[in-house]
């Protein structure tokens, strides 16, 4: 099988700055790999290399010829003054018809909100109408840049859960870029711990426990993530040791 | 005499159509992005280009066009540097007029009505007049119309637009051209001080009655074109001056979508 895409030894420079070195990594289709890393760790700046918007400073970058990639941003804002419906958002800037419409919005689980204004939305139904967009252009390849951003936690799982079943359904492949470790890791096929270059990769568990990723988010902004975890995979003694 | 009369007000009202078709769409991207200080910025400067106009012996729509132009591309390319948007914007707006008024001082030899370019001076429309406005007017409707889909992504997601193929960048700049030719028709129409009004008000009023960006576009254009026929008629039977009339009467509209959409909402 050949891979939807392969970087290798790729490096990405903005304004001068190496951003990402070194960086070499290949998505087989109907994988979801997801991608973690500190504010400033290159996750973004690596997304916007693969959809081409920004060139590569050294090492290659090959995208299958005409491989069709769904991007869903981190977030929208709407802005109140602007009226427009679930519908016509999705008929930008190109138009579809309704029945692709309802399709997309359907496999998103949004079929409901059709008709409502976009500024009405609860942050999860504007990210499922997000996500229905980026289905429009029937992906291999499915993006998404911090996309639960801004949801709560059963949010961001119900979130997860449903791309999981897209691509069950679809058969496309996932790249995703999260800080919320303890929901992705579940869904995903693959890890990448990304701080420039790649510090580890591998299966969820693997990277969980690898000294590189403990390393980077084991102390400073990472610290109380990491404890959450572990508190939660000791629940039961935890509790028990209040009861005494 | 009677013959007359008619005459220039028919071209009186037809100028004032022309710019209702332009503005009113373009001032629903304005309300949009909150650009109103950037229409304010280019409408101002383009007392300067009346002043360059007068000064080389050229055109006053070309010495407008040029810079207008130049100030929208100007200010678009500085946004983001260090200043908040509406700092810089402020300060290009004023500082344009306040330059502009102090270049006008200069002329020396040249009677210039000031008053006619602050305020308009729609009853003085010529033939000639007319037919730049109509052509100005009708080729932002154009370039409106052939940008439409790319503009309103960009409106909403410059990075929704990357991802679509289109460059924000580029509809920006649609925007800023598309403004400077408003500015340059509308000048002769409602004067430098309320061509912002004529962005901004129709828009605003079709807001509440509008739920697609399509509707609020036709909406405003409708708003503004009755504006702008029931100003001179104002003008005409309250002796008014008519730029100002025409404003007042599309905040009157502004004002009853207001009322309606709020009854509207409490209906459902």
């Amino acid at each position: 099988m050949t891979p939807l895409f392969k970087a290798e030894a790729l490096s990405v420079k903005l304004d001068g700055q190496t951003v990402l070195a070194q960086v070499t990594l290949a998505i087989m289709p109907g994988e979801i790999v997801t991608i973690v890393g500190p504010n400033g760790s290159g996750k973004s700046t690596l997304l916007r290399a693969i959809i081409g918007a920004v060139p590569p400073a050294g090492g290659t970058l090959t995208v299958r010829p005409g491989l069709r990639i769904g991007y869903v941003p981190q977030k929208l804002h709407v802005d109140s003054t602007l009226p427009v419906t679930v519908l016509r958002f999705l008929s930008l800037p190109k138009r579809v018809s309704r029945s692709e419409a309802a399709h997309v919005l359907e496999l998103a689980g949004a079929q409901n909100i059709a008709s409502k204004q976009l500024s009405e939305l609860s942050g999860g139904q504007l990210q499922r109408v997000l996500l229905a967009r980026a289905l429009l252009a029937k992906p291999e390849l499915l993006i998404l840049d911090e996309a639960t951003q801004g949801l709560d936690q059963p949010g961001s799982a119900a979130f997860y859960q449903l791309v999981g079943d897209i691509r069950d359904d679809i058969g496309c492949a996932v790249l995703m870029v999260s800080h919320e470790l303890h929901v992705v890791m579940a869904s995903s096929d693959r890890v990448i711990c990304l701080n420039g270059h790649i510090c580890c990769e591998g299966h969820p568990a693997h990277v969980a426990s690898a000294p590189e990723y403990r390393a980077l988010f084991g102390s400073g902004t990472g610290g109380a993530l990491a404890l959450y975890r572990h508190d939660h995979d000791h629940e039961h003694s935890h509790k028990h040791e209040h009861v005494e | 005499m009677s013959m007359l009369f008619d005459d220039f007000l028919i071209r009186a009202t037809l100028a004032g159509i022309a710019v209702a078709v332009a503005a009113a769409p373009l001032g629903c991207f304005v309300v949009w992005r909150r650009m109103a200080y950037f229409g304010d910025a280019t409408a101002h400067a383009a007392i300067l280009g009346v002043a360059l106009a007068l000064a080389f012996n050229l055109s006053v729509f070309l010495g407008v066009l040029f810079v207008t132009i130049l100030m929208a591309t100007l200010v678009s390319r500085l946004s983001g540097r260090g200043f908040a948007m509406d700092t810089l914007l402020g300060v290009m707006a004023h500082a344009s007029l306040a330059i502009g008024l102090v270049a006008v001082s200069f002329l020396s030899g040249v009677r210039v009505d000031l008053m006619a370019f602050l305020f308009g001076d729609i009853l003085a429309v010529s033939v000639t007049d007319l037919v730049v406005i109509w052509a100005g007017a009708l080729s932002v409707l154009a370039l409106l119309v052939w940008r439409w889909d790319a503009l309103l992504t960009a409106t909403m997601s410059p990075e929704l637009a990357r991802a679509g193929g289109l460059d924000p960048d580029r509809e920006q700049l649609v925007l800023s051209i598309t403004l400077a030719i408003v500015v340059a028709v509308a000048l002769k129409v409602v004067g430098v001080i309320l061509i912002t009004a004529m962005l901004i008000i129709p828009a605003a009023a079709a807001r509440p009655l509008a739920r697609t960006p399509e509707s609020m576009a036709v909406i405003a254009i409708l708003v503004a074109i009755i504006a702008a026929f029931g100003g001179l008629q104002m003008s005409l039977w309250a002796d008014t001056p008519a730029g100002p009339s025409i404003v007042t009467v599309a905040f009157c509209l502004f004002m009853l979508s207001l009322i309606t959409g709020a009854f509207y909402r409490g209906m459902r």
